[in-house]
């Protein structure tokens, strides 16, 4: 076994914050990918605009960049923001709540197309039917819609997440204190490079595969209703 | 005066662009060089040439980039063996190692679309190949790699997109790269929303055109499926 020098705990605590992270900007950025296919499929001109607009920026600039521009223009406006109503003090965002902003506006980006395919995924004739037996379109959308475009969405949201997890290191140049910051920490003080560094590689390995388990276990939680062709 | 600041920025905002554009370029044209026998490897059939190359591919799509750059760039100086070898100043520079971290990456992930394009290729086609007295070399050189290239295009416009975006991890060893030049520039200006929004906005303009040229690419690559042109 590699010798941590004592820094388990640290690396730990570390990982226990990245995955807080992660989970933390994957709901966010499902909410906003929801909403936005919404959008984009919606009849409102102005709607498809913005959400084609939204994508095509958050899938065009780097994460790093995000992260970067959310924590200092967040700053910067908070700041000027409590200037203007008389405070004397800067404000700086938490580089948490930062980094879910900015990775959750990314993951959004992502998941409005896969939430867009799904949705489109599904037969028309459905809702149709539903609408028909007196549901109101909300109710529809509930018993009817979600269900299955979950089902639907699940292997591109879990590619997302998977992508997101590895992220959330970006996050470390803001100072929080994840997995990589701790690592570089630890780093600082046993002048042991290479030694930590590939502890925290294999670390998020290892969150990498217990999320594919978890994924796979969610997908088959989903499909659990779907009758597959005989083999 | 803020005026001033922008429009001083622009041409060093440019020169880091093309360090970005040169880091990119570098790593897909010697990535995609490892990456077939890496691909050829992993459909071999052959557990000792699979194993060890799913393993590589495994470690490299399922870490963080930033914790491989680390790696590189900080980890190796941990051992006297390199530090005193002949590749010393090689792995000093954090040029080189972000083009050894942004290569070893984009190889892992080519080598999976390559592999996806591999066995994309109809069997018949290999099997007529094979009838008309191709060697194995032959059909492979003739049909497997052209169809498989053409298969895998659109997978690998979007790992070259992805891979432009992670190139901004570069700015964190210190190189000056577009990411770098607005961090160095803002961290005399104090002007984080104008600097990372025309940093932004430069990202997006070379994606755009990576997305033209792989269409582009892409429609000269499949006359086949071209309606015919009239007469």
């Amino acid at each position: 076994m590699i010798d941590l020098h004592g820094f388990s705990a640290q690396l730990l605590a570390g990982t226990a914050l990245t995955i807080e992270l992660a989970l933390a900007s994957a709901a966010l950025g499902t909410l906003i990918g929801l909403a936005l296919s919404a959008l984009k499929l919606s009849r409102s001109k102005l709607g498809r605009g913005f959400a084609d607009l939204y994508t095509t920026i958050f899938r065009g600039v780097p994460e790093l960049l995000i992260v970067l521009l959310v924590y200092f223009g967040a700053t910067i406006a908070l700041t000027s923001l409590s200037r203007a109503l008389g405070g004397e003090e800067p404000i700086e965002l938490h580089p948490f709540l930062a980094g879910t902003l900015a990775l959750g506006l990314a993951f959004g980006a992502y998941a409005t197309e896969v939430f867009r395919g799904a949705f489109q995924a599904l037969p028309r004739g459905q809702i149709e039917a539903a609408r028909a037996l007196g549901m109101s379109r909300f109710l529809a959308f509930r018993r009817i819609a979600l269900p299955q475009v979950w089902r639907f969405a699940l292997p591109g949201l879990g590619n997302i997440f998977l992508v997101l997890l590895k992220d959330t290191s970006l996050v470390s140049v803001i100072g929080l204190e994840e997995l990589m910051r701790k690592t570089s920490i630890a780093v600082g003080f046993t002048k042991e490079p290479f030694t930590f560094y590939l502890a925290a590689a294999v670390i998020y390995l290892v969150m990498t595969i217990i999320s594919m388990i978890g994924l796979g276990a969610l997908e088959r939680h989903a499909n659990r209703g779907v009758r597959r062709a005989a083999r | 005066m803020s005026g001033n600041v922008i429009a001083e920025s622009i041409p060093k905002l440019l020169d880091g662009a093309a360090l970005t554009v040169e880091l990119v370029a570098i790593a897909l044209a010697i990535g995609i060089v490892l990456a077939v026998p890496l691909a050829l490897a992993r459909v071999s059939g052959r557990l000792w040439l699979n194993g060890p190359v799913y393993g590589y591919v495994f470690f490299f799509r399922g870490t963080p980039l930033l914790v491989q750059i680390f790696l590189i760039y900080y980890g190796l100086s941990q051992f006297e063996t390199v530090r005193e070898g002949p590749l010393w100043p090689i792995l000093r520079e954090p040029y080189w190692c972000a083009i050894i971290a942004f290569t070893l990456n984009t190889a892992a992930y080519t080598a999976e679309i390559i592999r996806g394009g591999i066995q994309g290729v109809p069997h018949g086609e290999i099997e007529a190949a094979r009838a008309l007295g191709m060697s194995r070399l032959l059909v492979l050189r003739r049909i497997i790699l052209p169809r498989a290239f053409r298969l895998a295009l659109p997978a690998y416009g979007n790992e070259i997109i992805i891979l432009l975006k992670a190139s901004a991890l570069a700015s964190t060893i210190t190189l000056l790269d577009l990411t770098g030049v607005a961090r160095t520039i803002i961290a005399r200006t104090y002007m984080p929303i104008e600097l990372f929004a025309m940093a932004g906005a430069i990202y997006l303009v070379i994606t755009f055109m990576i997305t033209r040229a792989i269409k582009a690419l892409e429609h000269r690559l499949s006359p086949h499926t071209r309606p015919p042109r009239p007469a």
